[in-house]
């Protein structure tokens, strides 16, 4: 895995998004069954969904945009709003819960002055946790847009803020 | 590779596969599952790669990457072909010793191998290996020979000849009858006997039907399932395939949870080579029967895992359970029969249908047959993925398997299937592990989780953790569960902060009682097991929390800082 994988954001390119969704529509079928497909699509190309996206995503598969909408916020893995450059995923299945898994998520909150799930005001960072990796045996365990840290301390976390603080942010 | 179209093809590929094979003096098989790869496995990787092309090995040096041995705790590892040499935690800088030593001059790198704690001898072959010497490896041993990517690794175990009996040779009746016969349970919790499941949704009214596999694996502490899509993708839709031939379903989907991307990609990748090769489509194998399997990847919703919420994922529909009956047998997907099973569940099929029903049945204890795969993790030595027959006792997997508690601790208790199961009380060690022996000592089997608890771990804590992850991931449809979640974390919460009352304890028997009664699906009326389970056996834990605003295992944080400075908590 490359350490800092690239990702668009739409914020950045508005008409470069446009074409994206437009695309992706395009090449997707137009059954309700599409739809998660089609927004796991959209969240990929665009690191969120847009809700400018929601209506045309609802008129490509006959639905109301509510439905769209309602199905979107149902997920943990969408979201409305576009996430940092890096995205730190704490795991906290029970080994790691068991392991400090805990502790972890609290020292990146502190650190970062954000809560799990929100961004730092930079777009830099969002903090997120998850239920279960299953990377039992080397938690308490971290992810950084997919690179892994396993065996986290507090050192783990201030050595993740220091390279990825300083890195290039994706293109 | 071209396309199959006739059974005898089976055998003739697989004859080519292993002419055109070339014949290396040595094979090392790398573990790289999800867990393998963070532990360090891909360095490894190139290194081997390396090494092999700058000493000039291509021609009698094989490598191939697998998916997960089970072995977590000493990974990344590797075994090297035909000796059988398992070498453990591995870095890039002893892939020289690794190539130089064992591979050209057999000599096995000491610092590299396990060691038996009991001989104090080193275990050199996995059969040695204290950690799999009781295994029996009836579905995870395919993980160490195939590379996943590779269908022709799977051809060569026989794969897909399972699926030509059942085509060829059997009627979809006896398919069914065999599976009935083989007394096989359901692998995700519920222990439903798989065959007569299948028998319900052959019988229904209503065309076309479905099968799904069951992929979202989301109790915390469990992998098994991610473990097999990595490792053996072709076994799960071998499995599918001849399920449906029993079933007489046309379409399948693969449910599989988004936040295991290796696996979603081996499987998706498997699916596409097994459509090539005509095994999934029109006229598998040139017989009359056609089928396809779709992937549909999760987006992160644990109550996904429930069948009636997958369902209405997969149509695309907001992810509700509903009310049962109507049974998915009966109203599945788009109303149709519907037949879903766990991936595990789906592994042991084309098992039975190559060894036969008789010879699996004789695997296990009297009501539940053939093998369990356990997730070992928490406070023990040896963390794993460990595959066992049913009736084995828990002494054996923790002691003899797991290699004991961690540090040296005493053994509390075994928190056994997810967060819906319950704690089994370290008095009980020498219980045969089965479905029903699970439920009478107050948990259950699930999906496979273990998690070993020792002296410092909290059992209200442990209460509390799961409820605070089953209060999050409730969905929220029905008041019991949403209401009902919410309450009982709070008053868990409060007790573990010190504030307990009295009558607390009486409060959260109640609630539990209405919430299993009156919950609508699974995640609501088993919500309260972890409450119950540990009122069960830990009521004492409870009660000092309660009365006495004292934490025995020191981990509750606000409790314990009220603890004079000498005895510091313990996180």
């Amino acid at each position: 895995m490359t350490p800092f994988p690239k990702s668009k954001d739409c914020e950045e390119n508005e008409a470069a998004a446009g074409m994206d969704i437009h695309d992706i529509l395009k090449e997707a079928g137009n059954r309700q069954r599409d739809l998660l497909a089609i927004l796991h699509r959209i969240q990929t190309a665009c690191g969120r969904i847009p809700a400018e996206a929601v209506p045309a995503v609802a008129r490509h598969l006959h639905l109301s945009p509510s439905e769209v909408f309602g199905v979107l916020t149902f997920y943990k893995s969408f979201s409305l709003e576009s996430k940092g450059e890096f995205t730190i995923t704490v795991c906290l299945g029970t080994a790691c819960h068991v392991r400090g898994g805990v502790e972890i998520a609290e020292a990146f909150e502190r650190k970062l002055g954000i809560k799990a799930g929100q961004t730092t005001p930079d777009k830099r960072f969002s903090l997120e946790t998850v239920n279960c990796l299953g990377c039992c045996a080397i938690g308490p365990f971290v992810v950084v847009n997919g690179t892994h840290y396993p065996h986290a301390t507090a050192k783990t976390v201030e050595a993740i803020l220091d390279a990825y603080q300083g890195a290039e942010g994706p293109a | 590779m071209r396309k199959l179209s006739h059974p005898d093809h089976l055998a003739e590929w697989k004859a080519l596969i292993l002419e055109e094979r070339p014949v290396h003096a040595k094979t090392i098989a790398v573990t790289a599952g999800t867990c393998g790869r963070s532990a360090g496995a891909l360095p490894v990787i190139e290194a081997l790669r390396t090494e092999i092309v700058k000493r000039g090995l291509e021609k009698t040096v094989g490598l191939v990457v697998t998916g997960c041995h089970g072995y977590c705790e000493m990974e990344p590892s590797l075994i090297i072909y035909p000796e059988e040499i398992f070498y453990k935690r591995l870095e890039a800088a002893d892939v020289p010793a690794i190539i130089g030593e064992t591979v050209l001059k057999d000599k096995i790198v000491s610092r590299l191998v396990c060691e038996d704690p009991a001989t104090g001898r080193p275990a050199v072959r996995p059969k040695d290996i204290p950690f799999y010497r009781k295994q029996m490896r009836l579905l995870t041993e395919a993980n160490f020979h195939i590379d996943p990517l590779r269908i022709e690794d799977y051809i060569l175990l026989d794969g897909y000849q399972a699926l030509s009996r059942a085509l060829f040779d059997m009627t979809s009746e006896s398919v069914i009858a065999e599976v009935k016969a083989s007394g096989l349970r359901g692998r995700g919790g519920a222990g439903f006997p798989t065959g007569l499941k299948w028998e319900f949704c052959r019988e229904a009214h209503g065309h076309p039907k479905y099968v799904i596999c069951n992929a979202d694996e989301g109790d915390p502490g469990t992998y098994m399932d991610r473990s097999l899509l990595e490792g053996n993708p072709h076994s799960v839709i071998e499995g599918m395939l001849i399920g449906a031939y029993g079933i007489g379903a046309s379409e399948g989907y693969i449910y599989v949870r988004g936040d295991n991307p290796l696996a979603v990609n081996h499987i998706g990748h498997a699916i596409e080579r097994a459509r090539k090769c005509g095994l999934l489509g029109e006229n598998i194998l040139g017989s009359e029967f056609h089928f396809d399997i779709h992937l549909v990847t999760g987006a992160g919703v644990y109550v996904c895992g429930e069948e009636t919420s997958l369902m209405a994922s997969i149509e695309g529909r907001k992810p509700y359970p509903r009310q049962r009956p109507p049974f998915p047998a009966q109203e599945g997907l788009w109303g149709r029969p519907t037949n879903i099973n766990n991936v595990e569940t789906w592994v042991n099929v084309p098992l039975i249908l190559r060894q036969g029903s008789a010879a699996y049945a004789a695997i296990g204890t009297e009501r539940s047959k053939g093998t369990k795969i356990f997730s070992l993790i928490g406070r023990i030595q040896n963390t794993g993925l460990v595959e066992v027959p049913m009736g084995i006792s828990l002494r054996e997997i923790i002691c003899d398997i797991g290699g004991g508690v961690k540090d040296g601790k005493a053994l509390k208790a075994v928190q056994t299937g997810g967060p819906a199961g319950g704690c089994v009380p370290a008095s009980l060690i020498d219980l045969p592990i089965d479905y029903d022996s699970l439920v009478q000592a107050g948990s259950m089997m699930g999906s496979g989780g273990m998690v070993v608890m020792d002296e410092t771990t909290c059992m209200v804590d442990v209460a509390r953790y799961f409820l605070d992850f089953l209060q999050d991931e409730s969905c929220g449809k029905c008041v019991p569960c949403r209401i009902g979640t919410r309450q009982m974390l709070e008053i868990l919460t409060r007790i573990t902060r010190g504030l307990g009352e009295p009558g607390d304890i009486l409060r959260m028997e109640e609630l539990a009682a209405t919430m299993k009664a009156a919950s609508l699906c699974g995640l609501g009326q088993s919500a309260a097991n972890p409450v119950l389970s540990t009122l069960r056996y830990f009521r004492d834990e409870y009660e000092a929390h309660i009365l006495r605003k004292t934490c025995p295992a020191r981990v509750c944080k606000e409790i314990v800082s009220a603890v004079p400075a000498s005895e510091e908590p313990r996180r």
